[in-house]
């Protein structure tokens, strides 16, 4: 059973470097061919500061600040009991390369389904810039399956 | 571009679908995503987890629907977009990316529409999704 106490608790926000390199290795893993988030030129003349992430990009730097074994640790959980049940993202403003995002994040609820078996965490997310532009707001959804 | 004026409710957008998912595919988004989770790509760390084989990242498609998305519109004309992971999609299995127009309304002087989102292997629908899209 995963401590409810935990509902309200804010994680140490992560500082976190957005890398022209690592987009165009997205740009790849996804097939994105659009120019915007290839060609840093072509991404400028769009009014972009630089390559520009993919929209599900905010949850990549969720990855990377927080690492799935350490997060499911923290929750007294075990990764392979792990399931991803569900992702939003509000846009507020783009995130480009060269970027320097803050990463903090929030559990909103803790609840269970089928008396235990699945546990849900829900936590709420934002993502600032360097100049304290709020970009995205997202919420994920982690499930357990302890059957 | 698409405009307001010829998007109403229940139109489709342009469906995208991906090759059959390769296990290359998989370790390609593993290490550009950041999600290394052994799940998706370590075939005996999968068959000790219980399952018959590496399983995709519920993100890879959400990532396929996204670029679906943006094909048909430019990314900054999104508000929000949000994906409910209903199915596992497996290593040999296509993704086809679907939307319609589920709503049509003005806010501000400014046309939105809500989209309904699918994402569907040949077995099962893997995402259902939405999103709120701005149009001229």
């Amino acid at each position: 059973m995963i401590d409810k106490n935990l509902i309200g608790y804010s994680f140490e926000p992560v500082q976190l470097a957005v890398e022209a390199g690592r987009l165009k290795f997205v740009a790849k893993a996804l097939g994105l061919t659009d120019p915007v988030y290839i060609d840093a030129e072509k991404a400028r003349a769009e009014g972009y500061s630089d390559l520009l992430a993919p929209p599900t990009f905010p949850f990549m730097l969720e990855s990377d600040a927080f690492e799935l074994d350490r997060l499911c640790d923290f929750f007294g959980q075990n990764v392979k009991h792990l399931l991803h049940a569900e992702q939003k993202f509000t846009y507020h403003q783009p995130i480009c390369a060269g970027d320097q995002i803050t990463f903090a994040k929030t559990i909103l609820e803790i609840f269970e389904k089928k008396n235990g078996q699945l546990e849900f965490v829900v936590s709420d997310n934002t993502l600032t810039n360097q100049h304290d532009i709020l970009c995205v707001e997202s919420q994920t959804t982690y499930v357990f399956r302890n059957a | 571009m698409p405009k307001a004026a010829d998007w109403n409710i229940g139109d489709e957008l342009p469906v995208m679908k991906t090759e059959p998912l390769t296990r290359h595919a998989l370790a390609l988004y593993c290490g550009a995503s950041g999600d290394h989770n052994p799940i998706h790509v370590d075939y005996d760390y999968a068959k000790e987890a219980g399952l018959d084989d590496v399983i995709a990242h519920g993100m890879l498609s959400m990532g396929y629907l996204g670029k679906m998305l943006t094909n048909w519109i430019p990314q900054k004309q999104i508000r929000s977009y949000k994906a409910r992971f209903t199915a596992i999609t497996h290593i040999g299995e296509t993704v086809c990316c679907s939307g319609r127009i589920a709503k049509k309304w003005e806010e501000d002087g400014r046309w939105l529409v809500k989209i309904e989102l699918f994402a569907d292997t040949p077995k099962a629908q893997s995402i259902i999704g939405e999103a709120e899209v701005f149009l001229d």
